[in-house]
């Protein structure tokens, strides 16, 4: 027991010294979080009146980045299937680096619905048997299920294997092993529930689509591997751990099947809705085209797809696939290009026109900005703190030091 | 017979509607973000403590769900609230709690061509039921719609002027207590409910404010208080349903209840009481002497978006 005390005060000592780089960064990133705070007790204050949200558009930023970050969580699976399935040495040094990207991306989702709540005080009543959680009627019941099983298994896994490494001890098989496959499975659960939140509305048509799980996986495993191609780098760059090369050699390979699917499904939705041209076209148009001169959201959807086509061109070309800033180039189109299609593309068109016709456009205000700003510094820093324990016990830096007779 | 036309560019009204409806969004929420200058929430961020009306009552946190409650419970709850809003509005508050009447099936029937557009039934419908003047919320949502169309999507809920205007109908929408309804079953924390006269309920004592309800519905019925409802003092209806029209606190979502704490005791729906046609028919479908009862077996009468079997039991008719 003491030895576990000594083992927490050992990890967290560590995680927050660091040098003057490490000090800059966790620094900037404190600093977004006291703003998103201080947005966040005028929200709490005044209620969700400080955005810019309305009854016609009920959910904004705080729910398109939520959605968004569903896909970044269960993303870590393209990591844990090579390293505990297929036996792949070289991804094995970098899971729980996945794993804890998926920790914090949950902590950003919960954070989101947190913000996003007008009664945050009554969050009790969405705790099973103290509160009353509508369970199985209630997709978003489900949700809040998934997504803190999901939170639980990854604390576990990484959490018991980096203790045994920190104690120079073999992990055992079976405290492990059962969870990592659970977790296999309950990644795709997080992101197919969180795509029947809006699927399974009937009176959203823009949402009533049968593949939208599909694309939201698939969109979720192209800006993932996106996403820690760049966060690998970073960490070969500054930290003492190498990545291998055939790691993002995996993660491109990924990315070079998901990306056009991507692109396929897209495409298929598009077609159906504008070939059909029925009346609940109307929101794919107001996307795409505007209604009437009102196109807030098209600027935005064309450039998504503009990055988009930018990245696929990028990683099917040899020759500038293999030149690394280029390549990084495309993750960061790829990722902020889902984004987009995710967030302003899907949740908030889902809005417009509403279902009796109003016409009501939406952008975040400031304070959902800074709300959302200090979420996202939220996990970063988190990120940051975790990686950075995680490194140090895995190349050996922060071990209990061995009893010498 | 006008040509049903769905292509988009040829809406007429759409632009000027969706026009005046961005400005006037604009104009309340910039006049807010103005006020809340950097300096003011770095200030709030230093001090982030939160006036003490906010702060929620420690036993608030484990307070029983309404349906869990026994009769004793639901009187104390009751008892709580009317002191509770006593202290807020500062008037003498009657909170009233009219139980389900047994073998009650409530409709709504709505004549289209009767009803003129004069939007009495929105007014007396705030009144009754204490919604928040501002930001204004309005149960009833009125579209003026072109002769020749039932495209929901083409109605103008914003009209002005004199009405009835030649070429148009009008056609009042509010929550349709739908016998299979979405919002119920979204709502995750069960906050929301059908009784057994159909009324479909929500407890503001309850709700945790997720807007799942709102995504869910298709008819566009359910509102949020996106701030503390403001009303005028000398405007309150101080005769409070528990779960009707009890003035709301902050960060719930509420909607029509065809005025259960009137229409259980007998008495008809503000909104019908303020209507100058006789376009609007509440009653009981198991009452066959009700007007309702007559018209489902003398009028064809039709419900909006039926493909959705949400089953409404709000309907229209021509008289």
């Amino acid at each position: 027991m003491i030895s576990y005390i000594n083992y927490w005060i050992n990890i967290i000592k560590f995680a927050f010294i660091g040098g003057k780089k490490f000090y800059l960064w966790t620094g900037f990133l404190s600093v977004l979080i006291g703003l998103g705070f201080a947005a966040y007790t005028q929200q709490f204050q005044n209620g969700l009146i400080v955005t810019n949200l309305s009854d016609q558009v009920s959910w904004g930023a705080y729910i398109a980045n939520f959605t968004f970050l569903v896909g970044v969580a269960a993303a870590a699976v393209l990591l844990v299937v090579p390293t505990y399935i297929y036996k792949r040495d070289d991804v094995k040094e970098v899971v729980l680096i996945g794993e804890l990207l998926a920790i914090s991306a949950i902590v950003m989702c919960l954070l989101f619905i947190i913000v996003d709540m007008g009664r945050p005080d009554r969050f009790m009543h969405i705790i099973p048997f103290i509160g009353r959680l509508n369970f199985p009627a209630s997709i978003l019941a489900w949700d809040v299920v998934v997504l803190n099983g999901y939170l639980i298994l990854n604390l576990h896994i990484p959490g018991y294997l980096l203790y045994k490494m920190y104690k120079n001890q073999n992990p055992s098989k079976k405290y492990y092993m059962p969870f990592v496959i659970i977790s296999i499975f309950w990644a795709v659960s997080i992101h197919t529930v969180t795509a029947f939140l809006y699927s399974g509305l009937g009176g959203r048509p823009y949402w009533n689509s049968a593949i939208l799980a599909p694309r939201f996986l698939i969109s979720a495993f192209a800006s993932g591997p996106a996403l820690m191609i760049i966060i690998f780098a970073l960490i070969n760059h500054f930290t003492n751990l190498k990545v291998k090369q055939s790691v993002s050699n995996l993660l491109l390979s990924i990315l070079k099947v998901t990306l056009p699917i991507n692109m396929f499904l897209l495409g298929s939705e598009l077609f159906k809705e504008f070939y059909t041209d029925s009346t609940h076209a109307l929101s794919a148009h107001y996307l795409f085209f505007g209604i009437n001169g009102h196109a807030m959201l098209a600027p935005f959807i064309w450039s998504s797809i503009l990055f988009s086509f930018i990245a696929m061109a990028i990683i099917f070309i040899p020759k500038l696939r293999n030149n690394k800033k280029i390549l990084y180039v495309a993750c960061v189109l790829t990722f902020i290009g889902i984004w987009i299609e995710k967030g302003m593309g899907l949740i908030i068109p889902g809005f417009i026109p509403t279902p009796i016709g109003d016409l009501v456009e939406y952008t975040p205000s400031m304070i959902e900005f800074l709300v959302s700003v200090g979420i996202w510094s939220i996990g970063g820093l988190i990120f940051t703190l975790m990686v950075k324990v995680a490194i140090a016990i895995q190349t050996g830096e922060l071990r209990e030091k061995k009893k010498t007779a | 017979m006008k040509n049903i036309d769905n292509d988009n560019s040829s809406i007429p009204n759409e632009l000027k509607r969706a026009q005046r409806v961005e400005k006037k969004t604009k104009q309340v929420l910039d006049t807010k973000i103005e006020r809340r200058g950097f300096l003011k929430m770095a200030a709030a961020a230093a001090a982030a403590t939160l006036p003490a009306k906010e702060a929620p009552a420690f036993f608030d946190f484990f307070k029983k769900h309404y349906k869990e409650m026994t009769p004793a419970e639901k009187k104390v709850a009751i008892a709580k609230l009317e002191k509770k809003l006593e202290k807020k509005l500062g008037l003498d508050i009657n909170v009233t709690n009219p139980d389900p009447i047994d073998n009650a099936h409530f409709v709504y029937g709505l004549d289209l061509s009767k009803c003129n557009g004069s939007r009495k039934c929105v007014t007396a419908c705030v009144k009754e039921n204490n919604q928040g003047r501002d930001p204004a919320i309005q149960y009833i949502k009125v579209l003026e719609m072109d002769i020749g169309t039932m495209n929901l999507e083409k109605g103008d809920q914003y009209y002005n002027g004199i009405v009835p205007k030649k070429g148009k109908f009008y056609m009042p929408i509010q929550c349709h207590q739908c016998d299979n309804p979405p919002c119920v079953k979204s709502c995750p924390v069960e906050a929301t409910w059908k009784e057994k006269d159909g009324i479909v309920v929500i407890d503001s004592e309850w709700c945790i404010g997720c807007r799942y309800c709102m995504a869910a519905c298709p008819y566009e019925a359910r509102r949020f208080n996106y701030s503390e409802p403001k009303i005028p003092k000398k405007e309150v209806n101080t005769t409070q349903g528990y779960l009707s029209n009890r003035v709301k606190p902050k960060g719930v979502v509420e909607k029509c209840h065809f005025c259960l704490h009137r229409t259980r005791e007998g008495k008809l729906p503000a909104c019908q009481e303020a209507c100058p046609t006789g376009a609007r028919k509440f009653g009981n479908l198991n009452d066959p002497k009700s007007d309702v009862a007559i018209i489902f077996k003398k009028k064809r009468i039709f419900v909006l978006k039926e493909e959705l079997n949400t089953s409404p039991r709000f309907f229209y008719y021509f008289g």
